[in-house]
């Protein structure tokens, strides 16, 4: 195992505030009707990421915006590629996605390859009118053809390097930081 | 992230404690996938999947089949009664015959018990065994534990009375190897004749006495008399049997209040079990139905998976 040591820290817990408020502010602008909106976060940042956005939709506008979890481990390309089981976790989509305008949250967006499988779940679910994706970091080295509506912030990286987000939800902790490998 | 390192599933007997907790796991996060739209996950796409059953059965065989529908196997069903089997093939040369399928799972029943072993040497597929003769049925003991679980917060000294045809009863022993490994208290209840000498040495406690076995039991595992094993006579007659290890409203009182009483079905009613008890007992079968479903997905996708050995 490489292990990894940290290069720069990139975001405190008031500049993700600040991006998160913006991002919310950007889904409104694109889609002022509201009533439209589904989000859906990505396990497990994206889900965590997912209420802070519903939170601050419910200051602006008032309104109560449909959540959803999704696990994409089935959905997975690499299944039987990988070595020790990734954790099946939940999913959970208690609202009708037909004709919904979902916003898929995740934390970073990377290959594309989660963004791909997530595609592919939500159309299980049923057939919505769009699906617009909102990540925090987006670090590059697409392996497929994807791209984010709502980014956070661009962030040049290398493949060797780690982007980890940390959210007070499950980390203890606001913040964005980038690790290298140790040589 | 877990490491899953069987490729086989033969026995519960075989699974530790953190295996079967996996399967749990994995087994409570495919229950939501019933309730989609579209029922189904690519997990297993492009892997193949054959049921092979050598004995009669229709709940476990479909339960299967389904469960690696959801999980996008391609499934194949093959039983004796329409196969060569009946032309006088050999087990094993229709096991070698399949291989040339390239089959990557192999579910199988046999009549045989503890055969699956030997016959994991003529495939290169994993093998999970939906119940050799009168071995084990660990995917009908996972899903019992996984029921119970869900009304009972700790199995810790739970007492799980079994009752029937134990000398038969391949679920049995897989419930006693199962519920014994997240110490539960075991019971076991039937005439002398269907008790199996060897089973007091397995740590259960053995009762002849319906009446006493069911003083403060929380579960009852009833099981089925199996009239297509039972050319020898184990009782007298079926109506002594009824008379005294039946379970009726009456005997029910006896035991915990909140006491779950679970059946593998089919069910002969009035037997195992008075008629009486029907409205009780369906909730809690159906979904022993719905969980064995779940269950049995974990299973394929945690074998499925499996990166190859090299």
């Amino acid at each position: 195992m490489t292990s990894f040591k940290e290069k720069t820290k990139l975001f405190s817990s008031k500049d993700i505030k600040r991006i998160i408020y913006r991002l919310a502010h950007q889904i409104l602008e694109k889609t002022p009707n509201s009533k439209e909106l589904a989000l859906l976060g990505i396990q497990t940042r994206g889900v965590y990421l997912a209420h802070r956005i519903k939170n601050i939709i419910r200051e602006i506008e008032n309104i109560e915006l449909p959540l959803g979890i999704l696990d994409i481990t089935l959905y997975r390309d690499d299944l039987t590629a990988i070595g020790p089981k990734p954790l099946v976790k939940e999913t959970k989509i208690n609202f009708d996605i037909k004709d919904k305008i979902v916003v898929l949250i995740d934390d970073v967006l990377f290959t594309g390859r989660t963004i791909r499988a997530a595609l592919d779940e939500i159309m299980d679910f049923g057939r919505p009118k769009r699906v617009e994706l909102l990540v925090l970091i987006d670090r590059g080295h697409r392996e497929l053809p994807i791209r984010a509506d709502f980014v956070g912030k661009n962030i040049p990286t290398s493949t060797k390097e780690l982007v980890e987000v940390k959210l007070e939800e499950v980390d203890k902790t606001d913040e964005v930081v980038i690790l290298e490998p140790v040589d | 992230m877990e490491i899953w390192a069987k490729k086989h599933i033969l026995a519960i007997k075989e699974l530790s404690r953190q295996e079967i907790e996996i399967i749990f796991n994995l087994a409570k996060s495919f229950k939501e996938i019933a309730q989609r739209e579209v029922k189904k996950t690519p997990a297993l796409r492009g892997k193949t999947v054959i049921n092979l059953f050598f004995e009669s059965s229709t709940r476990t065989r479909t339960s299967f089949e389904l469960a690696a529908k959801r999980l996008s196997a391609d499934v194949l069903n093959f039983s004796t009664s329409s196969s060569s089997l009946t032309k006088g093939e050999s087990i094993i040369d229709t096991i070698k015959n399949l291989e040339s399928y390239y089959p990557d799972i192999l579910i199988i029943r046999i009549g045989y018990s503890a055969s699956l072993e030997v016959l994991s040497r003529y495939t290169q597929a994993s093998i999970i065994n939906a119940g050799d003769g009168k071995n084990e049925h660990p995917t009908q003991a996972l899903l019992d534990i996984f029921t119970v679980r869900e009304f009972k917060d700790d199995l810790k000294n739970l007492n799980v009375l079994i009752v029937g045809d134990i000398l038969h009863s391949r679920v049995a022993r897989s419930n006693i190897f199962g519920f014994q490994k997240f110490s539960s208290k075991i019971r076991v209840c039937a005439p002398p004749t269907l008790i199996p000498y060897e089973f007091e040495k397995m740590g259960v406690e053995v009762f002849y006495n319906l009446d006493k076995a069911i003083e403060d039991v929380d579960v009852i595992i009833m099981l089925r008399i199996q009239q297509e094993r039972q050319k020898l006579s184990f009782f007298p007659t079926l109506r002594e049997y009824v008379d005294n290890f039946s379970l009726t409203q009456q005997r029910l009182k006896k035991a915990n209040k909140e006491c779950l009483v679970m059946h593998p079905g089919p069910i002969n009613w009035d037997i195992e079990i008075s008629s009486s008890l029907k409205d009780k007992l369906h909730p809690l079968i159906l979904k022993q139905v719905e969980n064995g479903l779940a269950i049995r997905m974990a299973v394929l996708y945690l074998i499925g998976t499996k990166k190859k050995d090299l």
